[in-house]
């Protein structure tokens, strides 16, 4: 029973290791960015994961480009702009505000104006319910009459 | 009736165009910031002959079909008889970059399936791969005549894409100065 659960515990725990090779960086800081770019970059053939965490062919590939452009003092924006000459703005979780990115960005806020202008919009049959006095003419009439009847 | 009733159901229709057109999609199909720029530089050799030197220079001069195949990948062996056969009718040049193999594999695997290609640029490392923004192998790129990738196909070619997506272009190109 105990071995079950060491063997289940261990292929849970398998992928976790195997997927992003240790790197050593002669700096903390080039590694804090190594690592903070990682984060910021999709994997193009997995796309549900980041660079950082792909196990793809790929993904390693590439960060290996990235790690010796960062070692070699590189900034963060020249690794970032090499990987979007090569394959666009798409590698990047926040893309830049663009002419084919804006719905992007601005369409969060489009969403939430349209249904706040729903949610608040004036509802006229309820007033009309909440306020009597307002009857047109011919409902009037129709009152009146209807009083006179009672009477 | 009124027309306010009428708004859930224009509402749900407009939803339904929508992921209508998104289920259409290929995210796979990711748009290359290479086209319209020159083809990305290499030097390499060819696959088949190591002391035979080939580079981006000899991809110029005439619109060209350039493919990125490697003896590993499943999907190049289904579109592999399809490159025969354009190979065969002459309309057009091809060449291959192959893609992080081994020079081993890749001259047999040519060997046995046959060689569409007038040659093939070896990058066992898979630099000039991501020069050129390759992300899933197998990927075609059609260059014009001063060498300028023009279009790019992601995926295993098929007759449908040879006749109404690569061949229009390549004669358009041909066209060109």
């Amino acid at each position: 029973m105990r071995i079950m659960l060491l063997l289940i515990i261990g292929s849970l725990v398998a992928p976790l290791l195997g997927a992003v090779e240790v790197r050593e960086f002669d700096d903390l800081e080039k590694q804090t960015r190594y690592e903070h770019l990682l984060k910021e970059v999709r994997c193009l053939v997995c796309q549900n994961q980041s660079l950082g965490d792909s196990d793809a062919e790929l993904a390693k590939d590439l960060r290996d480009e990235i790690y010796s452009m960062i070692q070699s003092g590189q900034s963060e924006e020249e690794a970032i702009s090499f990987l979007t000459d090569r394959y666009g703005d798409f590698v990047l979780y926040r893309p830049p505000f663009k002419s084919v990115t804006w719905l992007l960005w601005v369409g969060p806020v489009l969403f939430i104006l349209a249904g706040g202008s729903i949610a608040f919009w004036p509802k006229r049959d309820k007033q009309r319910q909440a306020n009597p006095k307002e009857l047109t003419d011919e409902e009037r009439l129709e009152l009146d009459r209807l009083k006179r009847r009672i009477d | 009736m009124k027309i306010r009733f009428l708004i859930p159901l224009a509402v749900f229709l407009v939803m339904t165009a929508f992921l209508a057109i998104g289920l259409k999609l290929d995210p796979r199909e990711v748009p290359s910031p290479l086209i319209g720029k020159e083809a990305p530089k290499f030097s390499l050799t060819d696959v088949m002959d190591a002391s035979k030197a080939m580079s981006t220079y000899d991809l110029k001069g005439d619109a060209v079909l350039v493919n990125v195949w490697a003896s590993w990948c499943v999907s190049c062996r289904q579109e592999h008889p399809i490159l025969l056969d354009l190979a065969k009718r002459g309309e057009v040049t091809i060449y291959g970059i192959n893609y992080k193999d081994t020079r081993e594999e890749a001259q047999k695997w040519l060997r046995s399936y046959g060689n569409p290609y007038h040659s093939s640029a070896f990058d066992p490392n898979g630099h000039t791969g991501i020069d050129w923004g390759v992300y899933g192998v197998p990927e075609t790129f059609v260059l014009d005549k001063q060498g300028v990738i023009r279009h790019k196909h992601t995926g295993p070619l098929t007759q449908a894409v040879i006749e109404d997506e690569l061949l229009p272009i390549i004669r358009k190109l041909r066209g060109e100065p």
